[in-house]
């Protein structure tokens, strides 16, 4: 363990430089460049509001703002943004880097730290453009914002967890990729972005809950929205739930990742 | 062969290479969870594999398709872990195989330089101590500041060797990959090798060109079936590797024999083949009809061959080939070429073959070997096959001194014209 760790310090410059490559040729070849990248999620959001600002409205109480329903989108819609992509490149991180894997020797999880290190920094860029719209709407959630912190860092164990362990079981098996993008559909709607937890029946509520999305993103709406912080005992469950996840995939690799050359 | 332990930049030992294949990829799965799943197949790859490469030794890895080379290289590059054994390395591997690797198409061939020379492990700063050395040594002037995608295959091999051989490996490895790129940058590829050599690398090569080998190697390994057949002098093993490749699948079940015999000057000749026609005699001969070892430069001799047709055949082609003191084939023609071939020859029968020509070679030693075999070559049907048949030395006695390896004797006219 600690030889892995140290091999992949050695490769730091190699992740970062690679982190760079991937944001640069973003430019290369596209007019409005890394602007995509806050633009898609945007645009989503402000689907959502046209269609259900009218229904929500109501059910946002103890938010002054007149855009209460599009500032709760966006706060929910970042977050759910960073894991979607993260899980994506991950499940495919080592599929489309086979040639590499099969021809040159280094430490292989280099390959999800750059995709890591590439949602997060498409993740910074939506995050300020969600509190420059935040501004132009009036609203300006400062107060609690190092609350973000704790709340990004659980969402980046629980993401790598899962896409780790999915990413490596994707090479052996590739319908998992293809079962994926379904599941994330009912995923994205089993978690409470687009409604709020209030308008689902009592006794359905449990089920968001085994989401273990869902406490984060209601972390997010906390220090988003309702600008307090966020209640501590609910994010445990999405913290340990992704510790092991992370721990699955750190095992899986271990011992998986001679038969991943061999089978790739 | 001996080798100072202290001195190996490489050691193999028994390592082999399994594929496991299972019935389902969840199965594996099971496997790789420490469930006890047994995998319906088990394809060995390599097996027992144990050599060891000296400091600046140069190697040459032959075999035939699907005999392990590219896995064996893979595992000593690292891309593959063995399944038994273990490979020591004492310094770093550079792996020609990966060119063009990586490459981002939108990306300039310099920005590629310092993200393909990072996955080798180097820091930005080491690559920026070397760039203008890859910069000159790829020779693509402006394009190494344009995007890949807009390069010639031709000039991303170029800018992928320069950054592959930009520091000097302690194992340099070299796949037949280095085939491709026009031959200006091919002689200056090998010129970089040689100067790695000398320098200390040692040079692991694979590829078919058995020339290619003869001419970088001071040792070959024949790899066959995932083991070690043949590893020595690389004349020694080219010539068993030819007659290996001659060897059919069906006649394999049969069990047929490829003997290497040590003549008397110390030399290996290797005999194969079916043995459906047997060689009786093969010898030089003078004007004067007497047996020669030694001849002058440009002198008139005939090879006599003497066969006896021990079993049926339906074609009888006979041929020979000389070929220098390391191996280069020099000239070699048969019946085939000579359209002489024999149809149905009847069986019994003894034949004395003559071929009579000036030895215009230069001075040297030289060997012949000689072949009967259907069709145009020995591939087709070996009946048999002998290395190193005949050896015979060419000497300069009456002519002007020259080099070289071919007698081609000018005329000069000098001509004032201003």
């Amino acid at each position: 363990m600690k030889r892995l760790l140290l091999s992949l310090w050695n490769y730091r410059h190699f992740i970062v430089g690679s982190v760079k490559n991937e944001f640069r040729t973003r430019f290369i070849r596209s007019r409005l460049g890394a602007a995509w990248i806050v633009l898609h999620p945007l645009a989503q959001v402000l689907i959502y509001a046209l269609v259900l600002s009218q229904v929500m409205q109501a059910k946002l109480p103890g938010v002054d703002s007149q855009y209460a329903y599009p500032i709760y989108l966006l706060s929910g819609m970042v977050v759910w943004n960073l894991f979607a992509e993260l899980l994506g490149r991950l499940l495919t991180v080592f599929i489309e880097n086979a040639n590499l894997l099969k021809k040159l020797a280094f430490p292989k999880l280099a390959l999800p730290l750059v995709s890591i290190g590439s949602s997060m920094v498409n993740f910074t860029l939506l995050l300020l453009a969600m509190y420059l719209v935040f501004a132009f709407l009036g609203h300006f959630p400062f107060r609690y914002i190092l609350w973000l912190v704790p709340l990004i860092s659980i969402t980046l164990v629980l993401t790598v967890g899962i896409g780790l362990t999915l990413g490596i079981l994707n090479v052996f098996v590739r319908d998992i990729g293809q079962v994926l993008t379904i599941v994330l559909q009912f995923w994205f709607w089993l978690t409470p972005i687009v409604y709020t937890i209030d308008i689902v029946p009592q006794k359905y509520r449990f089920l968001l809950h085994l989401n273990p999305l869902s406490s984060i993103v209601e972390g997010f709406q906390s220090v988003l929205v309702y600008e307090r912080s966020p209640d501590i005992l609910p994010m445990l469950y999405p913290a340990l739930f992704g510790l092991f996840m992370l721990g699955a995939g750190m095992w899986l690799f271990l011992r998986a990742k001679e038969e991943i050359t061999d089978v790739l | 062969m001996s080798f100072d332990a202290n001195m190996a930049v490489l050691r193999v030992e028994s390592l082999s290479k399994v594929f496991r294949r299972y019935s389902s990829e969840w199965h594996r799965i099971g496997a790789i969870a420490g469930l006890g799943i047994k995998p319906v197949e088990v394809h060995r790859v390599l097996q027992g594999i144990n050599f060891t490469i000296s400091r600046g030794e140069a190697i040459g890895i032959v075999g035939r398709n699907g005999a392990g080379k590219s896995t064996l290289l893979k595992i000593i590059t690292g891309t593959l872990n063995p399944s038994e054994g273990f490979v020591q390395i004492a310094g770093r591997v550079s792996a020609i195989l990966e060119l063009g690797m990586g490459f981002h198409p939108d990306l300039s061939g310099r920005q590629n330089v310092y993200h393909s020379a990072g996955l080798m492990g180097f820091t930005p700063e080491q690559i920026a101590e070397k760039i203008d050395e890859i910069e000159s040594f790829a020779e693509i002037g402006e394009y190494f500041d344009e995007p890949v995608r807009v390069y010639s295959s031709g000039m991303q091999m170029r800018v992928a060797f320069a950054v592959a051989t930009a520091w000097r490996p302690d194992i340099l490895i070299v796949d037949e990959a280095l085939s491709v790129g026009d031959s200006y940058f091919q002689h200056k590829s090998f010129k970089r090798i040689r100067e790695f050599r000398e320098m200390g690398s040692s040079l692991l090569i694979v590829s078919h060109d058995k020339a290619a080998i003869q001419a970088v190697c001071d040792r070959a390994i024949l790899l066959e079936k995932g083991q070690i057949l043949k590893d020595g002098a690389p004349e020694e093993v080219l010539d068993y590797y030819n007659a290996l490749i001659a060897v059919k699948e069906e006649e394999e079940e049969e069990g047929i024999a490829i003997e290497q015999i040590r003549t008397e000057d110390g030399r290996i000749a290797t005999l194969s083949g079916d043995m459906r026609v047997k060689l009786r005699k093969i010898a030089l001969y003078n004007r004067k009809e007497e047996e020669i070892e030694i001849v002058s430069v440009g002198e008139r001799v005939t090879l006599k061959i003497v066969i006896e047709l021990v079993e049926e055949v339906d074609e009888l082609v006979l041929g020979y080939m000389i070929k220098d003191r390391v191996g280069q084939a020099v000239f070699g023609t048969n019946t085939f070429f000579m359209e002489r071939v024999l149809l149905r020859p009847e069986v019994g029968r003894v034949l004395e073959y003559r071929f009579s020509f000036d030895m215009n070679l230069g001075p040297g030693s030289y060997s012949f070997n000689t072949s009967a075999h259907a069709g145009s070559s020995h591939v087709a049907g070996n009946y048999f096959w002998l290395d190193n048949a005949l050896i015979f030395e060419v000497v300069n006695v009456d002519k002007n001194g020259f080099i070289g390896v071919a007698w081609l004797p000018p005329e000069l006219e000098i001509e004032d014209v201003g």
